[in-house]
């Protein structure tokens, strides 16, 4: 079960963030990272338009905007989590994934709040530069690839 | 809304601890809550000063006002009727007591400096005040833990052995990690730290003699 990237877009569609995952995936470069991110961030929305199937009532269940959830391709399987607030977790594996890949991008939501949101000098919707962020995917990005689940804890 | 005029609230414990309550959730405040109002008044008086020494004192002034408010609750609730008056006893009140009020558990160690006889060090392996904050690389030495020294300054000074304490994030050696125990009390889905606080006490020349003096 293999990681390949991870990238968080915000809710203007700049990257804030991104990181490989695995030496097996494709390496990217800077400028590649910044048109990913702001094209997923746009065909995010343009999804929610071209869709033929709508939810009842026009709403989403999770109160966040309608958009891509997931994209299933031969070569990687991609998961999207997007939070009330706008901000979009990207995550790609490779294909047909062992583990839940929405309850590691929830964890990884989690890690967010804890230690960029709580952090004085993080500027919200500017790039993560939080060490104890990274620190906090690399071990969650372990545990999952060593146990197969995201520990799922009860946090206030 | 009406006050109630049984309990007085200086009577009433902080955090943990008290027979009056039954569940520690009354109360105790949400770690969260605290590192979010901690982390806007970090931002509040980075907005206004223009070095980071000038930040860490602001940041150290305002743990002092703390300190003596701090000293003035935990002496009232412990009824001694007589003051501190020796050092290392005024350390252990500051070591244990003081942080068993604030933080739930007692500060991990209280050393004494080989080198220099009036400086003393308090360690605490996950201080609350640090636990979220990442200090970019061309902030220096600043440890967001210089408002817990403020505090420290503040019930030292106000008990009357004046001093000055610094704050310092020691990486720690190999093989020493936090005790298990404090995984309990702050957030347990973040990564095991790899630096500790260590709060470096230096008392004023006149504090040692006068210890000295007393025998």
């Amino acid at each position: 079960m293999v990681f390949l990237h991870l990238f968080i877009v915000n809710k203007s569609g700049g990257l804030i963030h991104h990181r490989t995952l695995s030496p097996k995936a494709p390496k990217i470069s800077t400028n590649e990272w910044l048109r990913i991110g702001s094209t997923f961030h746009s065909l995010h929305a343009i999804a929610a338009e071209a869709s033929p199937v709508k939810f009842p009532n026009g709403k989403n269940m999770s109160g966040a905007d309608d958009g891509i959830e997931r994209i299933v391709t031969g070569g990687m399987e991609l998961r999207c989590l997007q939070t009330l607030t706008g901000i979009k977790f990207v995550i790609t594996s490779e294909p047909a994934p062992t583990v839940d890949l929405d309850s590691v991008l929830r964890e990884i939501y989690v890690m967010y709040a804890e230690c960029v949101c709580k952090d004085p000098f993080y500027e919200l919707e500017m790039p993560i530069r939080s060490e104890l962020f990274t620190q906090a995917v690399d071990t969650l990005i372990d545990r999952v690839e060593k146990t197969g689940h995201a520990h799922m804890s009860k946090h206030r | 809304m009406s006050r109630s005029t049984n309990v007085n609230i200086l009577d009433r414990p902080l955090g943990k601890g008290g027979t009056s309550r039954s569940s520690a959730l009354d109360q105790s405040v949400s770690l969260s809550s605290f590192a979010y109002l901690f982390s806007e008044m970090v931002q509040y008086h980075q907005n206004r000063v223009d070095s980071i020494s000038e930040l860490e004192r602001r940041l150290e002034a305002t743990g002092y006002g703390v300190g003596l408010r701090v000293l003035e609750l935990l002496a009232f609730r412990a009824r001694e009727y007589k003051r501190e008056t020796r050092l290392m006893n005024v350390l252990q009140f500051v070591s244990i007591t003081v942080w068993k009020a604030l933080f739930g558990k007692a500060a991990d160690s209280l050393e004494r400096s080989i080198d220099h006889a009036d400086e003393f060090m308090i360690v605490d392996y996950a201080p609350i005040t640090s636990t979220f904050v990442s200090v970019p690389s061309d902030f220096g030495g600043l440890s967001a833990d210089a408002y817990l020294s403020g505090i420290i300054c503040g019930i030292l000074e106000g008990a009357g052995f004046p001093a000055r304490v610094t704050a310092h994030s020691v990486d720690m050696e190999e093989g020493e990690t936090a005790p298990a125990s404090s995984a309990s009390t702050g957030a347990p889905l973040l990564p095991p730290r790899k630096s500790k606080a260590v709060f470096l006490v230096k008392f004023n020349q006149s504090v040692l003699s006068r210890d000295a003096a007393m025998g």
